[in-house]
């Protein structure tokens, strides 16, 4: 009896907490300017999408939503598209001091931004990088490929030796083996991959900011962190774009939650 | 021809096409993260200033470090790092273990619970600091609004306070993290085999006796794990402050990130922010290097294939 | 078809030596059968003959041509294994086809061959179907028919029926030598199941630790073991093995166990006694008779321990002297009397192994 209260009341508040936060600032969108400036906060919203409508086209929020679909879209697709064969390497082939780079690849995963963001910055400088998607892409790439590699890998790991050697035998070369057998049997793997990689890449900020300088540019997490009205800060609007900033991953979380699951503890707890 | 020369030509082939294929993944790292990696402690020992380029690349050996060393500023950040470290890695643990054993549980909709538990660590960084900011705003604010109600000269700006600042972002970063350290203690719960415990039932254990006795000891795995990658990713917390503080008030949560990031980008001294990049990094490479020495073999030992 | 020959072949993994010295003909349309404890080696071989693994040492030669070289897609073979490894993805069809497509063999052909090998195996209902929707018997025919399809040199099969229940293995193993007979293809077999070995095979080929023991018909394996390990490993219950020593007395020879003196006939060659470092004396359970036979045969007392009842036969335990001994009777021949029995060992079922090797009676 007892564990079933207190097993309610775990439940009440994990999604009390996890969604309060987020809640507010849905509330907060849907109120008047009026209502958003109330002292004390008010709690029943009535100003309808107004807030949506400005942050849309006052704060040209369909730049910054186009730039973060192309540049997280464009991530995951390089990153599958380089990390799925290294994956398989690493997991299937007898190649010598493997076991090094797939540490190397963890610890890459673990390095501070800092660490590196001076010399990208130089070197992206001397690539005409700066201002650029395709500058913001070669980061972005290199430090979502542990995830990628790391989660496939295992995945990899986990098919059985004798497909591939049935493959063999069949005349397949050692990429086909990879092309046409291995890869649809890990599609549950690439598809997790992939979400975890979009979502790594829809959300960060801190190359975002170092590399793209012109609003024009810059992605959605760079808009709503330098998001500045002309006097006052602009809640209401900030707070309907950060709505639309979180709608796909919300969407995706729903969705795909079990994927993200298994794809997060795949990564982690299996390496 | 004998056996062993053409063995070990067709290991060739296909040690080769391995080559290939790990080619352009290897190709990023080196270019983007090792090479970058080298390059910063080479720049750490120049003085280099963006605003002035004239000034060229002046070779000063270990000076940027020694001004490190002697930096009151950067002792500061140093010291709430650590103390941000420490204090919301212990917290995630705690809440995320919390959270693993309510989603563990069978119970209608668990999924629906499961995917609500995940959105704040869906939610993009920036945007979730944005609310917190909203949430500690002096005037709109929920925090003034939940402990004052209407008594609105009693209203406090938390985040123009040292210590209420810092207690802001801490508590910001739990409520984003500490589903991420959930899931990963999930994972270790669900490698503990249900007759464990229907055996412990039947030896008479009750459920508190089951969660000491049985969970806590085969989840020591995880939990160490979890700690790994919170500690390590607290360390390098960047947007957080950029978000709620900007490292104020009187630096009270600029953490040694955002300092190196101040002195890189906007005061442009390469050198000196450079020095500052390498003992993030250093500091960071030596706890996970304690780590592997302390909990990483036992971790690995344990886990179960 | 075609002819394999083993030239040589020795496999180390590191410093553990897998295969030693292994050289073998398989002729044309024969079905070997390669049989042997688990470790012993077998599927090593089976696998550097296919090209999965590479031999250390020695040469495999398909059609008297070194393939030694080549990879497994070009030795024209085909093989079936353990777990069937059919391609989840892909539809019987499909996962038959695959072979022929990457071999990018004409669309008639492949269809053609396919049609043949599913009336052949009893696919032709299951051809739309994935793997994970068949049972395991028709997974296993399915892995047939991707060999098959190919229309190899060589079809080599690692333990194909091991993960079948009891009565589908007998089954499948009927089809399998109705197939063969069918195809008259040459067939390599891994197997460390007797039975499967001595039913398929017109080979068997046993291997222990790495080394060839013996190559013979599965008669000629199980009546004239060429060693202690070959005559231990074929037969159910297996061969009761005494060691001891051969002594003269007076004109005759006598074999010594312990306390149990056992007269033998002589052995071909010269008698070596006190050189002899082993010897040891064979009979198998079902040659040892409750009833005096008409040839010559020892005369053995022993006490019985106990009596398996399997049905058809009855598998005693018995103490002769200090020697401990299975014999295995037809059902109502032992009659129980007080626990003691009169055997007999008929003389031209005995087998004698001195220093390992088979000795031959004059």
């Amino acid at each position: 009896m007892t564990r079933r209260v207190l097993l309610g009341v775990g439940i009440t508040l994990t999604v009390a907490v996890s969604l309060f936060p987020f809640l507010w600032f849905v509330i907060t969108s849907l109120k008047t300017q009026r209502q958003v400036e109330a002292v004390p906060p008010t709690w029943l919203p009535t100003g309808g999408v107004h807030f949506y409508r400005s942050a849309l086209v006052d704060y040209q929020l369909t730049d910054y939503i186009l730039n973060s679909v192309v540049v997280a879209g464009s991530t995951t697709f390089l990153a599958l598209l380089i990390g799925i064969p290294a994956a398989y390497a690493l997991a299937r082939l007898r190649l010598p001091g493997k076991g090094w780079i797939l540490g190397g690849l963890l610890g890459i995963s673990m390095f501070p931004q800092i660490a590196i963001a001076g010399p990208v910055w130089r070197i992206l400088d001397q690539l005409g990088g700066l201002n650029t998607r395709w500058g913001l892409l070669l980061p972005y790439v290199t430090l979502t490929l542990p995830l990628v590699i790391w989660i496939l890998a295992s995945f990899f790991r986990e098919l059985p030796g004798e497909l591939e050697e049935a493959a063999r035998v069949d005349g397949c070369s050692t990429w086909q083996t990879m092309t046409r057998v291995m890869l649809p049997l890990a599609t549950p793997g690439i598809f997790t991959a992939g979400i975890l990689t979009f979502i790594y890449a829809w959300n960060e900020f801190f190359f975002a900011l170092l590399i793209l300088t012109q609003p024009d540019k810059q992605t959605l997490p760079v808009g709503i962190a330098l998001f500045q009205g002309e006097f006052t800060m602009p809640w209401g609007e900030l707070a309907a774009a950060s709505v639309l900033a979180t709608l796909p991953l919300v969407i995706l979380v729903l969705l795909f939650q079990r994927w993200i699951v298994s794809g997060l503890s795949a990564g982690a707890v299996k390496g | 021809m004998t056996g062993g020369s053409a063995g070990r030509d067709r290991f060739r082939t296909g040690e080769q096409a391995g080559w290939w294929m790990l080619a352009p993944a290897l190709a990023f790292s080196v270019m983007f993260a090792l090479y970058p990696v080298i390059d910063s402690f080479v720049l750490s020992l120049y003085r280099i200033f963006l605003a002035v380029p004239d000034l060229g690349q002046t070779f000063v050996g270990w000076e940027n470090y020694r001004d490190l060393a002697t930096d009151p500023v950067a002792r500061q950040a140093f010291l709430v790092t650590v103390g941000f470290v420490v204090s919301s890695t212990l917290l995630e643990l705690l809440l995320g273990l919390g959270i693993a054993l309510v989603i563990h549980e069978q119970f209608p909709g668990r999924g629906w619970v499961r995917a609500t538990a995940l959105i704040p660590w869906a939610i993009p960084t920036v945007v979730a600091y944005q609310m917190w900011r909203f949430i500690f705003n002096d005037q709109y604010g929920l925090a003034n609004l939940f402990l004052f109600g209407d008594r609105v000269a009693e209203y406090v700006p938390w985040l123009a306070y040292p210590g209420f600042a810092w207690l802001a972002i801490v508590l910001a970063d739990v409520w984003k993290t500490s589903s991420f350290a959930g899931l990963l203690i999930l994972a270790g719960l669900q490698l503990i085999p249900d007759e464990l415990y229907e055996a412990a039932r039947i030896d008479g254990a009750n459920t508190w006796q089951r969660f000491w006795r049985i969970t806590l000891p085969l989840l020591r795995p995880a939990l160490l794990l979890a700690l790994v990658f919170r500690t390590m990713d607290a360390f390098r917390v960047f947007d957080l402050v950029f978000v709620m503080t900007q490292g104020g008030p009187g630096g009270a949560t600029q953490v040694l990130q955002f300092y190196g990031y101040k002195a890189l980008f906007t005061e442009g001294r390469m050198g000196y922010g450079a020095a500052i990049s390498v003992t993030v990094f250093l500091a960071i490479f030596l706890l996970s290097l304690f780590y592997i020495r302390a909990v990483g073999s036992k971790l690995f030992e344990k886990e179960p294939a | 078809m075609a002819d394999l020959v083993l030239h040589t072949i020795s496999k180390s993994f590191g410093n553990v030596m897998v295969l030693d010295d292994i050289s073998l003909r398989v002729p044309d349309g024969g079905f070997t059968i390669l049989l042997g404890p688990s470790g012993c080696g077998k599927s090593t071989l089976l696998r550097i003959i296919a090209g999965l693994e590479t031999q250390t040492a020695g040469e495999v030669l398909i059609d008297g041509e070194p393939v030694g070289h080549r990879s497994p897609k070009d030795r024209d073979i085909a093989m079936v294994f353990q777990t069937y490894a059919l391609y989840p993805h892909l539809t019987v069809r499909e996962n038959m086809a695959f072979g022929l497509k990457m071999r990018k063999e004409p669309r008639q052909l492949i269809e053609a061959r396919i049609q043949e090998a599913a009336e052949l195996l009893g696919l032709a209902e299951l051809l739309g179907r994935k793997p994970k929707e068949l049972s395991g018997g028709q997974r296993q025919r399915v892995a047939m028919g991707r060999a098959i399809v190919r229309k190899p040199k060589l079809f080599l099969f690692d333990e194909p029926l091991s993960n079948l229940d009891a009565r589908l293995r007998t089954s499948m193993r009927v089809e399998l030598k109705k197939l063969h007979e069918r195809l008259g293809a040459t067939m390599i077999y891994v197997t460390h199941d007797q039975v499967e070995a001595m039913t398929l095979g017109d080979t068997i080929v046993v291997l222990d630790r790495g080394k060839i023991r013996q190559v013979g018909s599965p008669a000629r394996i199980y009546n004239e073991p060429s060693d202690p390990f070959v005559a231990g490993f074929i037969g159910s219950p297996p061969m009761n093995l005494l060691e001891g020593q051969l002594r003269r007395q007076g004109g005759s020879w006598c074999f010594q166990a312990g306390s149990l003196s056992l007269p033998v006939p002589a052995i071909k060659g010269p008698m070596p006694i006190e050189q002899v470092s082993r010897t040891v004396l064979g009979i198998r359970p079902e040659d040892i008779l409750l009833a005096p036979p008409s040839l010559h045969a020892i005369t053995v007392q022993a006490d019985v321990e106990v009596v398996e009842d399997l049905g058809a036969d009855q598998i005693l335990h018995v103490m002769a002297a200090d020697a401990r001994l299975v014999v295995r009777v037809p059902q109502g021949q032992f009659v129980k009397l007080d626990g003691r029995v009169t055997m007999y060992f008929p003389q031209n079922r005995l087998h004698l192994f001195v220093d390992d090797r088979r000795a031959d009676w004059a």
